[in-house]
């Protein structure tokens, strides 16, 4: 009996130090790899160091998109209708990617002061606002119908 | 007037799962034959009526019968006819209906294979299934009806199905997935009745394992199904993204994965009973999170489905209700479950102890990395996401050490074994490894990598242990093959699942390591060098199809100036919607993947495009296949069958034992 509690005792001690150092390592892996959420209104207003990799979303604005003839290098400018932040990026465009959609960009400021994204992400259904997106707009104060119809009008 | 037959019938299945959630129940416990005889017909009731209603929705779509909004959602007259039926499950509403009819089919396969099984358990599972049941079907009509109309004025045309989804992956990869996860409900209801009946023995154990192992089979076969589909499909060149969607299958094969195993201990040993029995619930609960996640839009995905808080809200209240209620019987009942069985701190049960808490950490942590955004924004109200390198960060270390044990396990004994024994059977293995680990990558591909070493090197250390193990198992028999054949078929089971596991690695770790992208503007005529292969584009033309249009792209590709092939990339405009998708053409191979996505054409004639060289890929779903087919040969093992009829006849034999007692 007693040589098979301490067995028992040394199950449940190599249990709880596993859990432990797992623990620990999930908190220390999830904190390095947070990346937080700016709208483009935080981003003019200077919230964001050069070189800390965010998050960008809003709307693609209507006439910003300037893609280069020799290169796979666009620009466009994401927008939560009270600011702009122009977007630099070099590769190929989600297929849904399109002026006046919704758009999460993922990147870092440079030392330049440019936005470059290393991953553009569109919606698959063309019905559905990202989180991200409409929390941009929301926080601006603006919608995206009011816009759309103005856009019409 | 057929649209409201569906809906019909939908209320009468409804009825019927009611019926089936009680009425066995309570004969159960006041031990009531007849209501307990009543689970078989009902059950059949409920599958008959779930079956015509979803028959009808697919004959809804067949016609172009726009007056039913969800058919008028996600259909078009252009759509070609395999794409009408499947539209079945290609927006919320119907692919519930879907889920529901899958677990209606589950519960019929439980009716029907059940013969050997006392009537009381098997009423109690069909019990708690019809309660289930009657859940879901409950949410259907209440918040997300397939059959709602669009009165007074239907449109004339539909809005068709969202081109991605236009597919052979999305005829197959869903009605798989939820095939699987809703096979895990059955684990759970056998649980559940094991808790009610408070028989938590050896029976119960070897009752549930063919339909874990089979819940399982079809569920690894779902979430390989998802990965090839959306690496070819979206055409970004991966086959895991860590995609809040994603990951609740793969929680819930991480749980599943864990209960098969420690199933095993259950029936074999007698002990892990309490374990047991929480895994069963895991894993459903982790069933009914991925609804959860897809169907509130509570978090940002590919698969989201358009959002509506009501039935976020609604499925939360059938998980609160369903895992609450089940932890609350388990907490009541956990006492009466002791284990009289020891074991040494070598022996097969703690490395099979090893397997579950690996796997429930893997589980837990890939749990939270999915809903820690959610939680965050909740109380900081900052939206934030966890990108990949969190999840690879801590599940690769966690799977390399869950490969380390699996090579083993089989190997070890029950209750104890030297470890003289194990160091005698795997020193030479652990070398040999080492060897092929570092030498295989060098050789074939010519380059080092630690990852493709690491992920070759556990691959050989599972199949040279599994080797060993097989000649130790016909070593002393007169001839191999005969002993060969004498081995049980969950042995070979195992066995395959296991190869399966390093056929995984090896696509895993030399796809990380040996991949090759690029995205490049290509005018016609020019060519591009990737990984020692030339791709040359020869120019681009206009393509038809029945409801798009677009481009065509040809590239041929070249080997040492020996040609390989044409690929043939499309980019399309589906004309209903007007959403352009892209066609990714593939060179498929054993040994590698030739892909090539097409963007978008410059004024020059050019063209952008993302070309992939991508060895080994398609070994990562030969994995899965491997441990599908294994899951499934083992749950065959006639070791099942012929134990059940002896239980029967001693059961048979105790119940007219007590009738005599009582006359």
């Amino acid at each position: 009996m007693e040589l098979h509690r301490r067995k028992r005792l040394g199950i449940i001690l190599f249990i709880t130090a596993g859990l432990s150092v797992a623990i620990g390592l999930t908190l220390y892996a999830l904190s390095q790899n947070i990346d937080l959420f700016f709208t483009p209104t935080q981003i003019a207003a200077g919230e964001v160091q050069a070189g800390q990799r965010i998050r960008v979303g809003g709307m693609v604005k209507e006439g910003s998109f300037v893609s280069a003839e020799d290169s796979l290098k666009v620009s466009f400018a994401a927008t939560d209708y009270a600011n702009d932040v122009t977007i630099y990026y070099e590769g190929i465009l989600p297929d849904l990617f399109r002026e006046g959609q919704g758009v999460v960009v993922e990147g870092a400021i440079d030392a330049a002061g440019l936005f470059q994204a290393s991953r553009v992400l569109a919606k698959h259904d063309e019905n559905y606002m990202s989180v991200e997106v409409k929390a941009a707009l929301d926080a601006a104060g603006a919608t995206a119908e009011n816009h759309t119809s103005l856009a019409e009008n | 007037m057929i649209p409201e037959l569906g809906q019909f019938s939908l209320i009468l299945a409804f009825c019927l799962s009611v019926l089936l959630g009680t009425l066995p129940l309570i004969g159960a416990s006041r031990n009531h034959l007849l209501w307990m005889n009543l689970c078989r017909p009902l059950t059949a009731g409920v599958f008959v009526f779930l079956g015509i209603s979803i028959s009808i929705l697919a004959y809804a779509f067949a016609t172009d019968d726009f007056s039913v909004q969800f058919v008028a959602q996600h259909s078009n007259t252009l759509l070609p006819i395999q794409y009408k039926l499947t539209a079945v499950w290609g927006g919320h509403e119907g692919s519930f209906l879907l889920w529901t009819f899958m677990l209606g089919g589950w519960m019929l396969a439980v009716s029907v294979f059940s013969k050997s099984m006392p009537i009381d358990f098997v009423a109690r599972v069909l019990g708690v299934l019809g309660i289930l049941c009657a859940a879901y079907i409950l949410f259907m009509l209440a918040t997300s009806n397939p059959f709602d109309r669009i009165v007074p004025l239907p449109p004339a045309d539909g809005a068709d199905l969202n081109s991605a989804l236009q597919d052979f992956g999305f005829i197959i990869h869903p009605p798989t997935l939820y095939m699987g996860y809703v096979g895990f409900s059955v684990v759970f209801a056998f649980a559940i009745a094991a808790l009610l009946s408070g028989r938590l023995d050896a029976a119960w154990a070897r009752w549930s394992r063919p339909w874990a192992n089979v819940a399982w089979a079809i569920l690894t076969i779902g979430i390989a199904l998802g990965s090839w589909w959306a690496y070819y499909e979206l055409g970004w060149g991966g086959w895991w993204a860590w995609d809040p969607v994603e990951n609740p299958p793969l929680i819930t094969w991480l749980f599943g994965t864990a209960l098969i195993h420690s199933l095993a201990v259950t029936e074999k040993r007698g002990i892990f009973k309490s374990w047991t029995v929480l895994l069963a619930i895991l894993a459903f609960s982790g069933s009914l999170l991925g609804t959860f996640i897809t169907r509130s839009g509570l978090l940002t995905s590919v698969h989201a489905f358009a959002s509506d808080p009501t039935r976020g809200f609604f499925i939360l209240v059938i998980l609160g209700v369903a895992v609450g209620g089940s932890l609350l019987l388990f907490a009541l009942r956990a006492p009466m479950m002791k284990s009289e069985a020891r074991f040494d701190l070598v022996s097969r049960e703690v490395l099979i102890l090893g397997n579950n808490v690996l796997l429930v950490v893997a589980a837990a942590s890939v749990f939270l990395g999915t809903l820690f955004p959610m939680v965050y924004q909740a109380i900081t109200d900052d939206l934030i996401s966890i990108g990949p390198p969190y999840f690879n960060a801590i599940f690769v270390p966690l799977m390399i050490l869950l490969v380390l044990l699996l090579a083993v396990g089989p190997l070890c004994r029950w209750k104890r074994t030297s470890i003289a024994y194990l160091s005698r059977q795997l020193g030479k293995v652990v070398l040999a490894s080492l060897a092929l680990g570092v030498l295989i990558p060098l050789v074939v591909l010519l380059e080092f990598s630690l990852a493709a070493t690491v992920s070759v090197a556990l691959a050989a250390w599972i199949s040279l242990s599994l080797l060993g193990d097989l000649a130790n198992k016909t070593a002393n028999k007169s001839s191999r093959a005969k002993a060969l054949k004498a081995l049980p078929l969950s042995y070979y089971g195992m066995q395959i699942a296991h190869l399966g596991a390093a056929v995984m690695l090896i696509g895993i770790g030399l796809t990380s390591a040996f991949s090759y992208e690029k995205s490049v503007l290509l005018s016609p005529g020019q060519s591009i060098d990737l990984g020692n292969y030339v791709f040359m584009f020869n120019g681009s033309t206009a393509v038809t199809g029945p409801n798009y249009v677009g481009n065509e792209a040809d590239i041929s590709v070249s080997k040492n100036d020996r040609p390989i092939g044409n690929l043939k990339p499309q980019r399309r405009l589906y004309l209903a919607s007007g959403t352009p998708s892209t066609e990714m053409a593939i060179d498929a191979g054993f040994f590698r993947d030739l892909f090539v996505t097409l963007g978008e054409e410059k004024e020059s004639g050019a063209w952008s495009m993302t070309i992939y060289v991508k060895p080994f890929i398609r070994w990562i779903w030969l994995g899965a296949i491997f441990m599908a087919f294994g899951g499934v040969i083992a749950a065959g093992d006639k070791r099942y069958r012929r134990l059940r009829k002896r239980e029967l006849e001693r059961a048979a034999t105790e119940l007219s034992g007590e009738l005599q007692t009582a006359s």
